[in-house]
């Protein structure tokens, strides 16, 4: 049913940090690689080898321009599906293919059911949802359902590809209903904000700001000592502290 | 939005019969028309061709045509399945009023019964085709006030044109029907101008900043580079958007069509109330097939014209 759940038992999705991401595309990569053999399978892709390549990706890396001068800087933008708690997508549905699942939020697609009448595309602001023209369905994010639930799996690969793969450790998966999970806790000591939320679909993911540039360290500057390094935390913030100072 | 053939179709021709039957319906049923059988069966054929073209046509973009009778199910959240749904249940109260008209030239009693619900039926499927696009805050173009009635009232004015014409061509024409489409075809002027009014003053809720979160007071966000070398899907649902330029000589064009024309032909007795029925009647059939295509190139617009959000990730323009 197209109707959404009240409410879900756990709300899984992904805090990107966009401080950290170098704009490598690996997460589009492996997302296309895991996806190409998992429940979506087959990521279409149209003239793969011709002039005019296009297909299916669930992932897509955008680069933007932050800010002029000294200041100005090169911002890389992964945009995938926020799995949001209002997902205008999957209200549209005529046929039910469309679902928001009760247990963890993540939204899907039923490709038995998928009629492949785009409106769901239209309806959301992200563009995350890729339709397959050779499959004639809808095909979006699963949040690699086949990953995260996979027994066969060691436990810490029972994340999503786009997160297990990442090399600047710029994303992160887990439980956003929860506040104590990591992911909660990075997107309150980062200020993580959602996109576009005038749209009024109250997504899952989050996104990690840039931080402020560091001006005038180029000459050295004054070892007096005074920073955060001396002050070692200890626990969560500690572990994000190295983390990020490394 | 990239404007679809299939639906411009649809929506033009569903939008065009529902209007006749709407008006058939409540005309019929308060004994204005003469229950002439050959009226009859040409504007019922008419109607329930254009109807029914428009939704074979409205399947033929689908990935999974075969799958159209699951967009029933989902009435409770999805417009378009209401759509669906109201379309079909029309079928009923409308082909049985259309039956009493043809075969026992009766519509009054049960049969003026039929005619209204039929008519509630058609105005409710192109109430839910006009919310399929006013409940779309991704595009700012439709999600107004002026998308609904938009729709609404062109389905009445193309409708009202072609039972005009018909009328004068079966001698049924009462005033009622001939001055009709005057009245209706202002009513769609004043409502596309409105509409056309509110899109290019309407403040722009989401920008680049608000896409993104980057950037902010004095602090711009630019494209740098797309995700992709060629275009994708998105790119190309969404992506269509049509020059300010070349959108406003084409509104101009839109509007001496489907409302210009057809004001001055549909009803030329007004003006010249000697003119020889034949030429009368001939101008009226022209009105409404001007009219018509007029409306076509308005839909067409309705796409071409609107932008989606998504394109704030994508346009190397824009803030």
């Amino acid at each position: 049913m197209t109707s959404l759940p009240k409410q879900t038992g756990r709300r899984l999705g992904l805090v990107i940090d966009l401080d950290t991401c170098v704009g490598c595309h690996a997460c589009a990569v492996n997302c296309k690689e895991w996806n190409s053999g998992g429940v979506s399978a087959p990521m279409t892709d149209e003239d793969p080898y011709g002039g005019d390549a296009t297909g299916v990706w669930f992932n897509r890396v955008h680069a933007f321009e932050v800010g002029d001068g000294a200041t100005g800087r090169t911002v890389h933008f992964p945009r995938s599906c926020l799995h949001c708690e209002e997902p205008a997508c999957v209200t549209v549905c005529p046929t039910g293919a469309s679902y928001k699942r009760e247990a963890d939020g993540i939204v899907l697609v039923d490709e038995d059911l998928c009629i492949g009448c785009k409106l769901c595309s239209w309806a959301c602001p992200y563009g995350a949802r890729e339709y397959d023209f050779d499959a004639g369905v809808m095909k979006k994010c699963t949040l690699c359902i086949d990953r995260i639930y996979n027994a066969n799996l060691p436990e810490a690969d029972r994340v999503p590809a786009c997160v297990s793969t990442c090399p600047a450790n710029a994303r992160h998966f887990g439980d956003l209903g929860d506040p104590e999970s990591d992911v909660s806790r990075l997107a309150a000591a980062r200020g993580g904000y959602d996109l576009m939320p005038e749209m009024g679909m109250k997504p899952t993911n989050k996104y990690l700001p840039p931080r402020p540039r560091t001006l005038g360290a180029a000459d050295g500057g004054e070892a007096d000592g005074a920073g955060d390094a001396t002050t070692a935390e200890s626990g969560f913030l500690g572990f994000i502290d190295r983390l990020y100072s490394r | 939005m990239h404007p679809a053939y299939s639906v411009i179709f649809f929506t033009t021709a569903s939008g065009l019969g529902y209007g006749m039957l709407i008006l058939l319906g409540v005309m019929g049923a308060a004994g204005l028309i003469a229950a002439d059988r050959a009226f009859a069966v040409a504007a019922f054929g008419l109607a329930f061709t254009a109807v029914t073209l428009g939704l074979f046509a409205s399947t033929l973009h689908l990935g999974h045509p075969e799958r159209a009778w699951r967009a029933f199910s989902q009435w409770r959240s999805s417009w378009l399945s209401r759509e669906g749904v109201a379309a079909v249940a029309t079928y009923l109260p409308t082909g049985l009023f259309a039956l009493g008209w043809v075969i026992w030239q009766e519509t009054g009693g049960g049969f003026a019964l039929a005619g209204v619900a039929g008519a509630v039926g058609a105005l409710a499927t192109v109430y839910c085709t006009g919310m399929i696009y006013a409940s779309l805050p991704t595009i700012s173009a439709w999600s107004n006030r002026w998308t609904v009635p938009g729709y609404l009232v062109l389905a009445l004015a193309t409708g009202s044109l072609w039972l005009a014409a018909l009328a004068r061509l079966f001698d049924v024409a009462h005033p009622a029907i001939t001055h009709l489409p005057i009245g209706l075809v202002l009513a769609a002027w004043i409502v596309k101008a409105a509409y056309w009014r509110s899109l290019d003053n309407a403040p722009r809720a989401s920008t680049r900043q608000t896409a993104t979160g980057l950037g902010g007071e004095g602090v711009p966000v630019r494209f740098l580079f797309s995700p992709h070398s060629q275009d994708n899907f998105v790119m190309r649902e969404m992506g269509y958007r049509i020059a300010r330029k070349h959108a406003v000589p084409l509104r101009r064009t839109a509007q001496a069509l489907a409302f210009g024309v057809p004001l001055v032909l549909t009803d030329l007795d007004m003006f010249w109330p000697d003119g020889p029925a034949a030429l009368l009647t001939g101008l009226a059939v022209l009105s409404a097939c001007v009219g018509t295509a007029g409306v076509a190139l308005e839909r067409w617009l309705f796409f071409a014209e609107a932008r989606h959000v998504v394109t704030l990730y994508y346009e190397p323009r824009g803030q």
